[in-house]
């Protein structure tokens, strides 16, 4: 399998060699930092047209078809029209904090974004608690979503933060749990380590029941934590307007916009790094050829297509659920999902413990 | 929809040369269109609709009809993040005040659609003591729409008639919009008669 | 009829009697609530649904005309006038104690005529601004615009009602109440909001993501169409109902036709009947479309909503191809229907008969077979069966409370007395029995058309009418079962070419009624789960 490394390594001497240490390592930062944000405006505007073609099509209807070519352009004319619409400053509300939220959130989700394993060798922070980390940086979100509704000065912003707040650390639980699991089963929390970790096999196969039975309750917390149907309660548009962002026009509310797509590739990653292994490619153990041919595909494309996949299952949730009320919502996840993956975690303990495990 | 289809090309044909009249930089004259295209291809209404236009409006999204072909589906529901209004059905006195302020609420740019007869003129409630006679009494309107209520096609066909003067509108330089804006408040102030 | 004029007369001498299509009772105003009292809860006569209260000005004096219907007693209906005692500062006693329902209809009738409600709770205005000057309905009303101009400044908030009692000496006072205290946290939904369904605005209090009280401010789509109806003939005024309940175009219209047509003493051609009633009930199959969709989409379950008008767009074709619109028919016409139906009509019919029950079982496992759909609408906006008689909550709603309401059953026209089906109840009194009662009565819709598709009979259809049409002196009033509930018109006439007074009494303005009540103690996000169930119409509130 080829291995982005070689590049990298490559670059990295090359820079080396004709300048100080400091100097390279400064640039090679500019330069992921360009790429990094480029990656996420073009997947952002990507899942975007994804989200609304599919829509479309499980409720009969085309979607997006004029600009451009199947109405690929869509989201270019969006994001222009976007980008000079006229910022409104409220009167009433906390100046500084209401500017601050959406950089929160738009800086949680590069930040997460930054520790997925895109292909071989090809990640840009990988340190021994990179999943710790990951779950740590998801959390700046929320604080995001509680500084716009409280600063907005409005009372269904307000209502639809307060919602956000418990929603998002409800679920973090059930969330953190369910990746812990895996984490038990890998016996190590290094987001590289975990990819080869499932060479011989997927971490859903390998951890049979337990695997699965987390899986199903991450994929469930992950909608949670996206602020997606069914659980969109902070912004459920038929009661709150447009919840937490009511108030937020132009780019601002662009960026919540954008971070809300984003955030469901980045779970989405997470589910695919963790269950499904990462860019690691469908190998069965014992099919030297099956392997060799999968081998083939280049690892990004296992990497995104698998991401793909579990974004299309939530985006199929949200276009088919009713919302939940919140009280269903939280009872829902106190009651029965956290005790649940509680009980999960220590049967995969047992499972590893035992040996009972592929 | 061809050139050629559209009745009222002489209308638009007149607003371009007033528009070219000034004459425009290369670089700023592209932007502008780089940008009118951006707008005119990305309209989100806000979800306002009083009476029965409403329904043919809610018409247009379903299935059918389906207007997110032209991009038009995000509905919003904060007027902060919609682009046009469009007026569907009635305005009455006790509404006025309310629909002046979602218009102000509205970020730039944004249009005004009046769409069906009660939006156009007051409709068959004209004559009513609680009845705006045309809500371009009280906001300056871009397109109007006749009909009792217009079917879905009229309305994409009016809908279209926007896209094509956004077209034609200067971002950064010549006429602007605002100003015909500011004009028209000037003519329609707040305070309106006594206030008993 | 006789006993009952002997119950009223033991009670108060003083009234006199009218008899007619109803019969007329016309009590003194201080005799009114006490005699409304008995006529409640005596169980001879067991008034218990007030069906319309309606507002008068005779020019000479002021007073309001209330219909009571009795359910024990097959429906019968009397008209109660009262009458109040000094035109211009005038007083009538409040019913609202007795039937819930008043309490709105009352305060539209403060605002339409000025008449101030003794022990009321609440006399705000209704429909028109706090600062509006005059009482439209009046007749002498000075309808100049400089009075009332269009007013752009926001209207105040007024948390401060008032109330009109007596004090010891009799002596009429006034006494101020206050809706929402300050330490409530008072939210505002509407007027533009998503999931109002229009133009109407709720001002909830809650607790948390309780609803303590909701207070109702209606009006933003008030377009006086009563007064307007004043102005105008008999055949002009006809095109007023499509665009009231928008979704019950065809039963408006239907009502307003036959309660001309009783004026005139017209015999309507047995195929404009059927015509009539099928397309009546077509009405109804997309209007619950539209309510199943809606509901969906305020559930959060989009796609449902598309698949609700998919078959709504069905609908709508058969009535393009025969009445040439797809909204506002405006088909019927006094004496029948203005056009005969188009050739394919008996084979669209027949087609969406076909592929509706297929459609419901989607519908079924799309929405309402889901769980959390399911979580969402069972046991939330509970409404007792009391509750629905009191608040004369009828149609769909009512039957949804196990209230047996349906004025085709009741009082059968058009030729519902010849076609089989039955009257949908469920007993859940909640929003899921009020959900279910419309899926049901599609099918029932479905059976009724399936029964007079093949025998449409032939013959003319539309009676041979007077160019000028004047109905003669006298009142009348006419009740169907439109999509969400019972519609009555009241045409009073002095003999001339236009109506001296005509009333709508639609079901919507009822179903407003009774937020406060089954929102109360239910999270805001039921709030909107109920007024989804409820299913009003806002321009039919308003009118």
């Amino acid at each position: 399998m080829f291995n982005f490394g070689t590049w990298t390594e490559a670059i990295n001497n090359m820079l080396l060699g004709v300048m100080p240490e400091w100097l390279a390592v400064l640039i090679e930062c500019v330069v992921i930092a360009v790429l990094v944000l480029l990656t996420y405006t073009v997947l952002a505007l990507f899942y975007i047209l994804y989200e609304r073609k599919l829509c479309a099509w499980f409720q009969c209807r085309l979607g997006p078809m004029r600009v451009g070519k199947w109405g690929l352009l869509q989201v270019f004319a969006d994001m222009f029209k976007i980008l000079i619409k006229e910022l409104i400053s409220l009167k009433g509300t906390d100046r500084f904090l209401f500017k601050l939220a959406p950089y929160i959130i738009i800086t949680s989700s590069v930040t997460m974004l930054a520790c997925l394993p895109w292909g071989n060798g090809l990640q840009i922070i990988n340190w021994n608690i990179g999943i710790f980390f990951i779950l740590a940086v998801s959390s700046v979100g929320v604080l995001g979503i509680l500084l716009a509704g409280w600063a907005s000065n409005n009372k269904y912003t307000l209502i639809g933060a307060m919602r956000s707040g418990a929603q998002m650390i409800s679920y973090e639980l059930s969330l953190g749990i369910a990746l812990m699991t895996i984490c038990v089963l890998a016996g190590t929390m290094n987001v590289s380590e975990l990819v080869n970790e499932q060479e011989s096999a997927w971490f859903i196969f390998r951890g049979h029941i337990p695997a699965i039975i987390a899986f199903i309750i991450y994929v469930i917390a992950a909608t949670a934590e996206t602020n997606r149907g069914p659980f969109d309660l902070p912004e459920a548009e038929h009661e709150l307007t447009a919840g937490y962002h009511t108030e937020y026009s132009g780019i601002h509310f662009g960026f919540f916009y954008l971070a809300e797509y984003l955030n469901l590739f980045i779970v989405s990653g997470i589910a695919s790094l963790m269950f499904l292994g990462g860019w690691m490619p469908l190998h069965v153990p014992g099919w030297d050829a099956f392997n060799n041919v999968m081998n083939w595909i280049p690892s990004i494309v296992w990497f995104l297509g698998k991401s793909f996949f579990i974004s299309f299952v939530i985006i199929w949730f949200k276009w088919t659920f009713p919302r939940v009320r919140i009280d269903q919502m939280l009872s829902f996840e106190w009651k029965y999902l956290m005790p649940f993956s509680l009980a999960n975690l220590i049967l995969m303990a047992v499972c590893v413990a035992l040996g009972w495990h592929f | 929809m061809k050139r050629e289809d559209f009745k009222d090309n002489e209308y638009i044909d007149k607003l371009v040369e007033e528009l070219n009249a000034t004459g425009a930089n290369v670089v700023v004259g592209k932007m502008d269109e780089l940008i009118n295209w951006g707008i005119s291809n990305s309209l989100w209404p806000l979800c306002f609709g009083t009476s029965c236009c409403a329904i043919e409006f809610m018409s247009l999204g379903a299935a059918r009809y389906d207007m997110a072909r032209f991009g038009f589906e995000v509905a919003r529901n904060s007027p902060r993040q919609a682009d046009y209004v469009m007026v569907q059905g009635t305005i009455v006195h006790r509404m006025a005040p309310v629909m002046r302020r979602l218009y102000e609420q509205l970020a730039e740019p944004k249009y005004v659609i009046a769409c069906g007869g009660c939006a156009v003129s007051g409709g068959p409630f004209k004559n009513s003591y609680c009845v705006v006679p045309g809500v371009d009494q009280i906001l300056p309107v871009d397109v109007y729409i006749p009909g009792c209520p217009p079917r879905p096609e009229a309305m994409f066909y009016g809908l279209m008639q926007l896209q094509r003067k956004i077209k034609v509108q200067k971002f950064f330089g010549g006429v602007n919009r605002k100003e015909k804006i500011e004009e028209f408040f000037a003519e329609h102030p707040e305070e309106k008669g006594e206030i008993g | 009829m006789s006993d009952i004029k002997e119950i009223i007369s033991r009670v108060c001498p003083e009234a006199t009697y009218e008899d007619g299509e109803n019969l007329l009772v016309t009590v003194p105003e201080n005799k009114w609530y006490s005699l409304a009292k008995h006529l409640k809860e005596d169980r001879d006569l067991d008034f218990d649904v007030l069906s319309a209260v309606v507002g008068m000005d005779w020019k000479d004096s002021v007073g309001v005309i209330y219909y009571l219907t009795s359910t024990s007693h097959k429906w019968d209906m009397i008209a109660v006038k009262v009458v109040a005692e000094n035109r211009d500062d005038a007083y009538i006693h409040s019913v609202s104690d007795l039937w819930k329902v008043a309490n709105f209809q009352e305060r539209e009738v403060y605002d339409m005529f000025g008449i101030k409600f003794v022990n009321h709770p609440d006399m705000r205005r209704f429909f028109l601004r706090n600062d509006w000057i005059g009482h439209p309905l009046r007749k002498d009303y000075d309808a100049d615009p400089k009075l009332n101009p269009i007013r752009l400044e926001d209207e105040i908030n007024e948390d401060d009602s008032k109330t009109y009692v007596e004090d010891e000496n009799g002596k009429i006072v006034e006494k101020p109440v206050k809706v929402f205290n300050e330490d409530e946290y008072v939210v505002n939904i509407g007027p533009q909001h998503p999931s109002t369904h229009g133009v109407m605005r709720f001002r909830a209090s809650l607790d948390g993501e309780i609803v303590k009280k909701v207070d109702v401010v209606s009006g933003y789509i008030h377009r006086g169409i009563e007064k307007l109806c004043e102005g105008l003939t008999y055949p002009q005024i006809l095109h007023f109902t499509d665009r009231m309940d928008y979704m019950s175009a065809h039963q408006n219209r239907h009502c307003l036709c036959m309660c001309i047509e009783k004026a005139l003493g017209l015999e309507v051609p047995k195929r404009a009947q059927v015509i009539r009633t099928m397309m009546d009930e077509l009405m109804r199959i997309s209007s619950h479309l539209l309510s199943f969709g809606c509901t969906a989409m305020d559930l959060g379950a989009t796609t449902a909503f598309f698949y609700g008008f998919r078959e709504r767009e069905m609908v709508l074709d058969i009535f393009e191809k025969t009445c040439g619109a797809r909204m506002s028919m405006n088909y019927n016409v006094i004496g029948g229907v203005i056009a005969d139906l188009h050739p394919d009509f008996v084979k669209d019919v027949k087609h969406l008969i076909e592929i509706m029950p297929d459609r419901l079982k989607e519908y079924h496992k799309v929405f309402s077979g889901n769980l959390i759909a399911k979580n969402r609408l069972k046991g939330v906006g509970y409404l007792s069966k009391e509750d629905a008689v009191n608040y004369a909550i009828t149609g769909p709603s009512g039957r949804g409370s196990n209230w047996s309401c349906d004025c085709r059953k009741k009082h059968p026209y058009a030729v519902y007395d010849e076609v089989e089906f039955d009257e949908i109840l469920e007993t859940g009194c909640d929003s899921y029995s009020r959900y279910m009662v419309r899926m049901k009565e599609i099918e029932q819709s479905c059976r009724i058309l399936a029964q007079l598709v093949d025998r449409i009979p032939e013959g003319d259809i539309r009676a041979q009418v007077p160019k000028i049409i004047k109905l003669p002196a006298g009142r009348w009033y006419q009740q169907v079962e439109a999509s969400r509930g019972t519609f009555g018109v009241y045409i009073e006439s002095t003999g001339e070419k236009n109506p001296f007074r005509v009333h709508m009494q639609s079901p919507c303005f009822n179903l407003v009624g009774v937020m406060n009540l089954t929102c109360s103690g239910y999270m805001i996000a039921d709030l909107i789960t109920i007024g989804a169930a409820l299913d009003f119409v806002i321009p039919d509130i308003d009118r």
